[in-house]
């Protein structure tokens, strides 16, 4: 277990050491923030759409006292979205998605010799290769999570006012009350932690795949699981400190 | 030239390559010849630096370049061309992406120069009309063409190629082989190639050297092979029944010329 922490950290420092031009690297970055980008708004609209909707609805279920107002539906909404949901479960949902795809495609490059195909050419090739998709996560993850939050919040809406468990007034006066800017800014700041997780641990399994197609397989599979485990104890960590 | 100097290298404790030394010609074909698990491709990748060996050292035109100074072997390396076995073409690009990114990567042409170097190498290998094509949608041959196109692109001094011929139909093969030997000479390289294949021996094989358990234990030309008296590389050469029928061909042939010849000995009086 050491061992491959250490060799995880040797690996985050072999990025840096020898890397290749600033030009290439910000051209592959875009490249990467692209596709991670584009390729996950899909699933992850829909997961934050209906993660609100299911939000909103359990909790007019459990609000059974008549004393505590329907606006609290908004309100128990927002915070969860914004604390907890939009960028763990975000997190977790791209870990499955993002992660087993750098792994995958990272694993797949170095069986068939592509990596060695970098080296020998003199290129840093962890560099080349796994730099920009960090960069990329770590930028694009934050505008992700920040979809998820306008979408979970607007599913909340849509499910509470269709099923008439609140009415928008009571919807939106919940959703202003008691805000606290700061949580944005914490929610955002785990969405960078999560988002370097995620990258740099997949990329990390991938690159040091070795074997065939069925190790490509397995690192896949131990990225998503590896990753989702640092999210869930990173997640704890950042909430003890920072809130 | 290229010459190695007792190289060792172990895995998990498990010797594979125990002291190899040689020199590799410039302007030749140079053949690693062994069975598989010899270690030849390990010696190939201790070469070009991508596994590190225990001990011993590689020298490229007398620049040493094992533990030397980095930007020293990273200067030695942009020199190198590889072919891989499994030609490891950049799935993501195309075919003229991939003969183009060594250009990219390590000169500074402009994109007009480039694309002028890579129609050339393209033409160059027979694949004119490729530029667009994904390699997912080339045969094995014409990866394998793309891939000496990508490893000759950037003007390499040495070329190295694992097993360039495997997987391919016995015709494919021999013109990849003629190939790699027409580039060697015309632009007078240094090139290794890793190999179990006989015909390859036989076309191109301007100097071999025979690996056997992680040793070298025979170096010579092609005309030489067939005439040695070391059993592993017989049997390595005679492994297949063609060749032992071509050797038994030739071993009767012989016989029967030294008969014919003793036979007119005798017959003419004036030879007693």
């Amino acid at each position: 277990m050491l061992q491959h922490f250490g060799n995880y950290l040797l690996f985050i420092a072999s990025l840096f050491y020898r890397g290749e031009g600033p030009k290439i690297i910000f051209n592959r970055t875009i490249d990467e923030a692209i596709l991670i980008g584009i390729n996950s708004v899909f699933i992850v609209a829909i997961v934050s759409t209906f993660i609100g909707a299911v939000t909103c609805v359990q909790t007019a279920y459990n609000l059974t006292n008549a004393l505590i107002p329907r606006s609290t539906i908004g309100f128990m909404v927002r915070e969860m979205t914004l604390l907890e949901l939009a960028p763990t479960i975000t997190s977790i949902v791209l870990a499955g998605k993002v992660g087993s795809n750098i792994a995958g495609g990272l694993g797949t490059m170095k069986i068939t010799e592509q990596v060695d195909a970098l080296e020998v050419m003199g290129i840093n090739s962890a560099s080349y290769l796994v730099l920009p998709k960090i960069l990329a996560a770590v930028f694009v993850f934050p505008l992700l999570v920040i979809i998820a939050m306008f979408l979970s919040i607007g599913g909340g809406y849509l499910a509470g006012t269709l099923t008439g468990e609140v009415t928008a007034q009571e919807y939106i006066t919940g959703i202003r009350s008691d805000f606290i800017p700061y949580n944005i800014v914490f929610a955002l700041i785990k969405s960078v932690v999560f988002a370097f997780l995620i990258s740099s641990i997949s990329s990390f399994r991938g690159y040091n795949t070795s074997g065939g197609a069925l190790e490509v397989g397995e690192s896949s599979t131990k990225a998503v699981t590896f990753s989702v485990i640092a999210i869930l104890v990173a997640d704890y960590l950042l909430a003890q400190m920072l809130l | 030239m290229i010459e190695i100097h007792n190289i060792h290298k172990s895995f998990d404790g498990k010797k594979v390559l125990d002291g190899v030394s040689g020199v590799f010609e410039t302007g030749m074909t140079n053949l690693l010849l062994g069975a598989s698990g010899t270690g030849k491709s390990v010696l190939l990748k201790c070469i070009v630096g991508l596994i590190k060996p225990d001990l011993g050292s590689v020298t490229f035109d007398g620049t040493y370049f094992t533990n030397n100074k980095l930007d020293i072997r990273q200067e030695i390396r942009r020199k190198i061309g590889m072919l891989f076995q499994g030609s490891a073409l950049f799935d993501s690009m195309t075919v003229e992406q991939n003969v183009e990114f060594p250009l990219k990567m390590l000169t500074s042409m402009s994109k007009g120069e480039r694309l002028d170097r890579v129609n050339f190498c393209l033409k160059r290998v027979g694949l004119e009309n490729a530029n667009t094509k994904m390699p997912s949608e080339l045969s094995g041959g014409m990866k394998k063409r793309v891939g000496i196109a990508r490893a000759i692109a950037p003007n390499c001094t040495y070329l190295f190629c694992d097993e360039p011929n495997s997987g391919l139909d016995p015709q494919t093969a021999i013109k990849i082989d003629e190939l790699i030997k027409e580039i060697t000479e015309e632009y007078n390289i240094t090139t290794i190639i890793v190999t179990h294949d006989m015909n390859s021996v036989i076309e191109i094989g301007d100097k071999i050297m025979f690996l056997y358990q992680g040793k070298k234990l025979w170096e010579g030309s092609r005309d030489d092979i067939m005439d040695t008296d070391i059993r592993e590389l017989n049997d390595f050469i005679f492994a297949n029944r063609l060749m032992r029928d071509a050797r038994k061909v030739e071993q009767e042939e012989e016989e029967e010329a030294e008969s014919i010849e003793q036979n007119s000995k005798l017959d003419d009086p004036g030879s007693i």
